[in-house]
């Protein structure tokens, strides 16, 4: 299966996120934001990072890099995405995800393990979960306060979008917790902590991660 | 040549910890009297002849903006 990163000028996860691709089974493929090429992907990765120095917004120049036209083309015909930290960010700017993520409400970067509690596993990407169970992985972001109305959130919610919420203490200051949310159609997902970085004992906090990139295979297996 | 000023604000429903941040540095200062601060970015586009009202207002809601959580203003003037 052919996985897509895309590396923008500024990522810096996008190896790690290959990484992860490589170690669930699949065939990771570097993408260059500069093309108009998705080279025949079944799914496509957008890495943490900071695209073009978080300039304008956090995501917001990378959303109109001529690669993200394609992306957004394909996405909505149904193309899975996955969006980690400024790939979060990437997307809802690209009007792929509703919200927007804002400076930290504390103003401080952090950095840490953070546990989160599965809200959907039904996505493309998260079908490896357990509705309700609690997973550890990193979170490392300076304006990852998932914002949005009380209206847009209280539609969110009634749809049933939200992925993921923080547990055990809310890192940025996000909404109701949210830490992860997703497309009506359950193929494109967001999240602000990072899974790419919870594959391996030796170096992360728990092999939490990995499940995101198994998800994703059985779901391209399965269609 | 127009010149277009593009003021681009939070809207007053998303919260601003950085204009809360130099609130309380007023604060420190003594300048008690100061009750909200809300910061922004401000833009200056320099334009060719007779700026397109439509187009520019694509560009700020668009791009220069984030209608989600910004509020955006144009002022143009021409020499």
């Amino acid at each position: 299966m052919r996985i897509g990163v895309i590396t923008f000028p500024g990522s810096l996860d996008d190896v790690d996120a290959a990484r992860a691709v490589r170690l669930a089974g699949g065939e990771p493929i570097p993408l260059w934001h500069g093309d108009h090429d998705l080279k025949d992907v079944d799914a496509v990765v957008l890495p943490g990072g900071f695209s073009y120095g978080d300039y304008l917004r956090a995501g917001a120049i990378a959303a109109r890099a001529p690669l993200m036209q394609d992306v957004v083309t394909r996405a909505r015909q149904g193309l899975p995405v996955l969006g980690i930290c400024n790939g979060f960010q990437v997307l809802c700017e690209a009007g792929l995800l509703p919200g927007a993520l804002t400076r930290n409400s504390h103003l401080h970067f952090r950095n840490r393990d953070q546990v989160l509690v599965v809200e959907r596993a039904d996505t493309t990407w998260t079908s490896d979960y357990r509705a309700g169970q609690r997973i550890v992985i990193p979170v490392k972001n300076g304006e990852g306060r998932y914002v949005g109305s009380d209206a847009d959130l209280d539609r969110l919610e009634g749809e049933n979008r939200v992925v993921f919420r923080y547990a055990d203490g809310n890192p940025n200051g996000s909404s109701r917790d949210i830490a992860g949310v997703t497309s009506e159609n359950g193929r494109i997902v967001g999240l602000m902590p990072h899974p790419e970085h919870a594959i391996e004992d030796l170096t992360g906090p728990s092999t939490d991660g990995l499940g995101f990139f198994t998800s994703v295979l059985k779901s391209v297996v399965a269609a | 040549m127009s010149r277009v000023v593009v003021d681009v604000v939070l809207k007053p429903e998303i919260s601003d910890p950085q204009g809360q941040a130099v609130l309380g540095a007023l604060g420190r200062l003594g300048h008690d009297s100061i009750t909200s601060v809300r910061q922004g970015k401000h833009f200056v586009l320099e334009v060719d002849g007779t700026p397109d009202e439509a187009e520019l207002k694509q560009i700020a809601e668009t791009l220069l903006a984030n209608p989600v959580i910004e509020d955006v203003e144009l002022h143009v003037t021409t020499d």
